[in-house]
């Protein structure tokens, strides 16, 4: 090291234990094997929320929630310089983010790397999961065009009769054994308006899900994905079970720095060009600006990542109508969720038996049910 | 291994070495040279997109010429505030009859100076700054330079204001 730069550097070290973290970079490997390209992939990730961090910032010093939320957008598309780009990056990386998010979390299923002593890293990653979802939902209404108003507008009623259905159903049980609590009949409804601050979506909709999506998300996703790097740190990339079984002298690594680090940076910059060619080519379009006196536009849709739940939630509703369906559908959802949330508390030891097995199976039949309902759910738009 | 063998393989290994430290070198510029690349392609979109107010700004000063409708009946004695491009600046029909329009931004550190009519001056309330109306001169307090004067022309419709 340059005089100058040790000098520094041993200030630092005084200070913060720069030795320390050097340390621990040095000796930092990654397995290498058949599936370590699936290690790639909650980097990328994390590339593409701080791309969505990066581009909302920028997307903020222009846009204007509340009654002025079209026009701002308008001008962001149509009149700020390269403003329709940023714009694009932003709506196609948050796209983009997701996938990879659900790559990420069925490629560690697969390889079950959410076993002890990794099951707070699976936990906190659905919770991500979950937030980036919340995520999408609250940015898609900000731009206040039509396409947005009415994906915003089914995305809060589809929830809620079931949600009511399944109030209802507490309150009777709960009235069998003499305890009132007639409101629970209309919990869903009730919780869609407090979402929505009215009745129907309106200016205050747009504020609330731009606070979400600005200010209450963000330090919520930021003390999440702290923990959930943190624990990556602390116990490292997990072996697959074809590895696991391999004797300790037969398994190879490679050092993170400055090899992975190196394949790691190469994916972002393949991540990257994706991302921006997506975007410059297929540039984000901005509607008509919402009015709730407008039908709701032929072939109304949410994003992807929201269709098999809206095309189960639709198809359920009509094999079973009434509140019937409704509560199927969520006893389903819910169900399947807690199954997946739960998996390494089922299959969580080093071992090739019954459960891993099945968990295996599990993890097939979830993507495959996905990703059929997906695709059922385009086709059905017509 | 025999002599011969040991030779070619120190002379391969030094030939290789020659041809490492020209490709290390390459692949550093390359990866340098791509950086920079990348750097200016998501650096200059980001610059315009945060100056475009800037540019829009610009261009609206860029006036040269404007008409302040009705503004020929303005009362003597009196004067008004309006805006040259981006500018604030007074239009003032002195008690005798004549116009005079003066940019009204202070000459000391920039605030919006204030036209008294009854004190028959220009007051600046920052830091106490006097200028004549007539003129723009600065006459008392911290103002180093005059006002700006722009060109008065008085019509049928209104007062039309340009760069002197």
């Amino acid at each position: 090291m340059k005089p100058v730069v040790e000098k520094i550097y041993n200030w630092l070290d005084e200070r913060i234990g720069l030795n320390e973290l050097v340390e621990f970079a040095k000796k930092k490997t990654v397995p290498e094997h058949k599936h370590t390209f699936w290690y790639y992939w909650g980097g990328i990730s994390l590339l593409f929320f701080i791309i969505q961090a990066f581009t909302g910032a920028l997307l903020l010093i222009y846009y204007r929630p509340g009654t002025e939320a079209y026009e701002s957008v308008r001008q962001i598309t149509y009149e700020i310089q390269f403003g329709w780009l940023i714009r694009s990056i932003h709506s196609w990386a948050a796209n983009l983010m997701i996938l990879a998010v659900f790559i990420h979390m069925f490629s560690v299923f697969f390889m079950k790397a959410y076993r002890r002593p990794r099951e707070l890293g699976w936990l906190s990653g659905i919770a991500l999961l979950g937030i980036a979802m919340i995520f999408g939902f609250s940015g898609y209404l900000l731009p206040m065009d039509e396409l947005a108003y009415f994906a915003t507008k089914v995305g809060l009623e589809i929830p809620a009769a079931p949600a009511d259905a399944v109030g209802g159903l507490i309150a009777s049980a709960l009235g069998a054994v003499g305890i009132k609590a007639e409101w629970l009949k209309t919990i869903g409804t009730e919780l869609s308006s407090l979402i929505r601050g009215g009745v129907e979506v309106n200016e205050y909709t747009v504020q609330r899900f731009f606070t979400l999506h600005v200010i209450i998300l963000p330090a919520i996703f930021l003390g999440i994905l702290g923990f959930h790097l943190w624990l990556v740190q602390k116990h490292g990339n997990a072996l697959p079970p074809s590895e696991e079984a391999k004797p300790p002298s037969e398994r190879k690594s490679v050092p993170f720095f400055p090899n992975f680090f190196m394949r790691d940076l190469a994916m972002w910059l393949i991540a990257l060009n994706v991302l921006i060619l997506l975007a410059a080519m297929f540039p984000w379009d901005l509607g008509q600006p919402a009015d709730s006196l407008k039908p709701a536009p032929a072939g109304i849709h949410p994003e992807w990542y929201f269709m098999s739940s809206f095309q189960v939630l639709k198809a359920l509703g009509t094999w079973f109508p009434g509140v019937t369906g409704e509560i199927l559908g969520i006893v389903i959802f819910t169900a399947g969720l807690i199954l997946w949330i739960l998996i390494p508390f089922y299959d969580n030891t080093n071992q090739s038996g019954l459960r891993a097995r099945r968990a295996t199976w599990f993890g097939l039949f979830t993507l495959a049910v996905l990703v059929l309902t997906t695709i059922w759910g385009y086709l059905a738009l017509k | 291994m025999g002599q011969q063998e040991k030779i070619e393989k120190i002379n391969t290994s030094q030939a290789e070495n020659h041809q490492a430290v020209p490709r290390r070198l390459f692949g550093k510029i390359a990866f340098g040279a791509a950086g920079l690349c990348y750097l200016a392609m998501i650096g200059y979109p980001i610059y315009r997109y945060l100056a475009t107010p800037v540019e829009k700004a610009k261009k609206e000063a860029a006036v040269k010429e404007i008409l302040l409708k009705d503004a020929h009946k303005l009362p003597p004695g009196s004067g008004m505030i309006f805006k040259f491009g981006s500018r604030p600046a007074w239009l003032i029909h002195h008690a005798d009859g004549s116009w005079t329009a003066l940019d009204a931004v202070c000459t000391h550190l920039g605030c919006t100076v204030k036209y008294e009519a009854q004190n028959k001056r220009i007051f600046c309330e920052c830091h106490g700054g006097v200028y004549d109306p007539v003129t723009g001169k600065n006459i008392a307090g911290p103002p180093p330079k005059p006002l700006r004067q722009y060109a008065v022309k008085v019509t049928d419709e209104g007062v039309v204001i340009s760069r002197a």
